[in-house]
């Protein structure tokens, strides 16, 4: 939060700032490396659970870092956000089911209906105070899981979507191929942690983090506040549906467990683990929820107690996410290093 | 020009601004005194829209403010400090004057470009350079001393370039000499930017010293105007203000 202070010691002793435009060439950069990484792991794990436990990262990790824009950068504690995460997955499947459209028109089409969904109840809700706010969402999160559950002409109830997803070809990219399904879930996550990064970092970005740290006085600075709320709640919702996406294509279908409650909490737990003080700190929580998930579930039925008591660790024995510690951690032993070389 | 026009707000009964007509000339320096519940807070408060005036106008250079909201007036060029500073804890200082720029200058929303923007820096220098607080550029405001805490907030009504600065209480918890060194700098300010300073202050050392008009608000309305002689020898702040406190000594 607090990067120009890196910059601070550097103009101080006569060196030139770091730009604009170089940070985000950095960004740029650690992006394509990230994904030429991933691209490549096929080829020397050639395991099938690795990768699809890189597309749940990629599904989650996108809707989990999203939350954080909410939570961590706006201080907007929703509740409801894994509504748009089920709302992707659902679109998409639908319309690729009942239309037949290619694939890219469905993504695109999925994310407008996203954006129009977003607006109008983020409108409702952004207006709301804190806690208002987190169950307001919520309430809206119950709304569209029993209206996937009673329209059952539609959305097959809670069968879900069945009969798998069509997911005919395009530009040479066939998604169900299982290593092009792969190659696409990575692309999206890099792409749309890239997106989410710059968002972090522009103006707006700071504008979030004046409206978290003290609304009323960003609105004494000139800020509509509750402009500024609703856009990056709908921004937030368009990168979760898009992970809900990915879930629909991963497992070809849709399950009314997507647009359920427990998604959302699965989102605030997410960023608990892995903290919401760094960006990347919803992406290490999410690969830290996922292999405990699979490892815990395959050893005991009563996973959910284990869960309970890292996120009492977490909680109560840390009081921060897993990244927030690491970066203390680093910022300290740097202090003491400057200490003993004056 | 501010003019106030037949301002009134009521809490309850309570009438905490009735009726109150004021004019404030540009470059004006102007402290607003009052005992606790004269309802000082609230004028300011009714002027920058964090309150709706129940009726009266709140007009600058003609263009009327009540009923607009606190973004929209301070686009206007009505900026305030709070009583207790107003800041943002986890930004740093250098970050929030350059944050308060984009604002200003409507880049609050941009998302294509990186922050600071290059043109939002100098007019974050120049604001962080008329507070003192250059070399404070890289903290972050919640580790700040409490005064440091008081210039920030002030230097983040400054740096949106206002026509007319509202302060609430700039020396509120400070000891003697801190009062004197932020009172200085006020004064400062106000003849170095030229704008229209507005402040609450209880010090009567402090308002008679540096004050060139004075205000005092009594149960919500206006007890006297006037230059700082002019409100010593007056009966009714004497009686109704002055009397009743130690400052009897600084009356006579």
């Amino acid at each position: 939060m607090t990067e120009l202070q890196a910059g601070e010691g550097a103009q101080a002793v006569g060196i030139a700032r770091p730009r604009a435009r170089p940070r985000r060439n950095r960004d740029v950069l650690i992006a394509l490396i990230a994904f030429i990484v991933l691209a490549a792991l096929p080829m020397i794990f050639s395991s099938k659970l690795l990768l699809d436990f890189v597309i749940r990262c990629a599904a989650y990790g996108l809707f989990a870092t999203s939350l954080n824009l909410l939570v961590g950068y706006t201080g907007l504690i929703s509740f409801g956000h894994g509504m748009f995460f089920g709302l992707g997955a659902y679109g998409f499947g639908l319309m690729m089911q009942k239309t037949g459209v290619p694939v890219p028109v469905a993504f695109v089409a999925t994310l407008a209906i996203t954006f129009v969904v977003a607006a109008v109840i983020g409108a409702i809700c952004v207006r709301l105070k804190e806690i208002y706010f987190a169950f307001v969402t919520l309430a809206f999160q119950m709304l569209i899981h029993s209206t996937i559950l009673s329209w059952v002409s539609l959305t097959g109830g809670d069968q879900g979507l069945r009969g798998g997803i069509p997911r005919p070809p395009f530009l040479g990219i066939d998604l169900s191929n299982h290593h092009h399904l792969y190659i696409a879930a990575c692309a999206l996550l890099v792409l749309g942690l890239l997106l989410m990064r710059q968002i972090a970092q522009s103006p707006f970005g700071y504008t979030l983090r004046m409206i978290r740290d003290n609304a009323t006085r960003a609105s004494f600075v000139g800020i509509d506040v509750w402009r500024a709320k609703l856009t990056i709640f709908v921004l937030a919702a368009l990168f979760a549906s898009t992970g809900g996406i990915i879930m629909a294509l991963f497992v070809s279908g849709a399950y009314p467990e997507f647009a359920y409650w427990t998604i959302s909490g699965e989102g605030i737990f997410i960023n608990m683990l892995g903290g919401v003080t760094t960006f990347l700190g919803p992406m290490v929580g999410t690969v830290l929820l996922l292999i405990l998930n699979d490892t815990v579930t395959r050893l005991t039925e009563y996973h959910g107690i284990v869960l309970g008591i890292v996120i009492l660790f977490f909680a109560i024995g840390l009081r921060k996410g897993l990244m927030d510690f690491v970066v203390e951690w680093a910022a300290q032993r740097r202090g003491k290093a400057e200490e003993r070389a004056p | 020009m501010l003019e106030i026009r037949g301002l009134s707000k009521s809490f309850g009964g309570v009438k905490a601004t009735d009726n109150v007509s004021l004019d404030f000339a540009d470059g004006s320096l102007t402290a607003v005194i009052g005992p606790n519940g004269a309802g000082k807070s609230t004028f300011f408060n009714l002027i920058t829209g964090a309150l709706r005036p129940d009726a009266g106008q709140v007009l600058l250079n003609g263009i009327d403010m009540a009923g607009k909201t606190p973004p929209e007036i301070v686009r206007h060029g009505i900026g305030r400090a709070f009583q207790v500073a107003s800041i943002f804890p986890s930004l740093t200082v250098e970050e929030t004057m350059l944050a308060a720029v984009c604002a200003d200058q409507r880049r609050a929303g941009v998302l294509h470009r990186r922050f600071p923007l290059p043109e939002t820096r100098d007019r974050a220098e120049h604001a962080m350079e008329l507070l003192g607080l250059v070399n404070k550029r890289g903290r972050t405001a919640a580790t700040l001393s409490h005064g440091d805490q008081k210039l920030l907030d002030i230097a983040l009504a400054l740096v949106l370039d206002p026509k007319v600065l509202l302060l609430d209480e700039p020396t509120a918890g400070m000891g003697t000499e801190e009062r004197w060194r932020m009172i200085d700098k006020v004064r400062e300010l106000w003849e170095r930017e030229k704008i229209t300073v507005v402040f609450i202050e209880h010090d009567m050392d402090i308002v008679f010293k540096i004050a060139p008009e004075i205000v005092v608000l009594c149960y919500g309305r206006i007890l006297a105007t006037g230059t700082p002689d002019a409100i010593r020898r007056n009966d009714a702040v004497i009686e109704a203000y002055l009397g009743s406190e130690d400052h009897a000594g600084a009356v006579a």
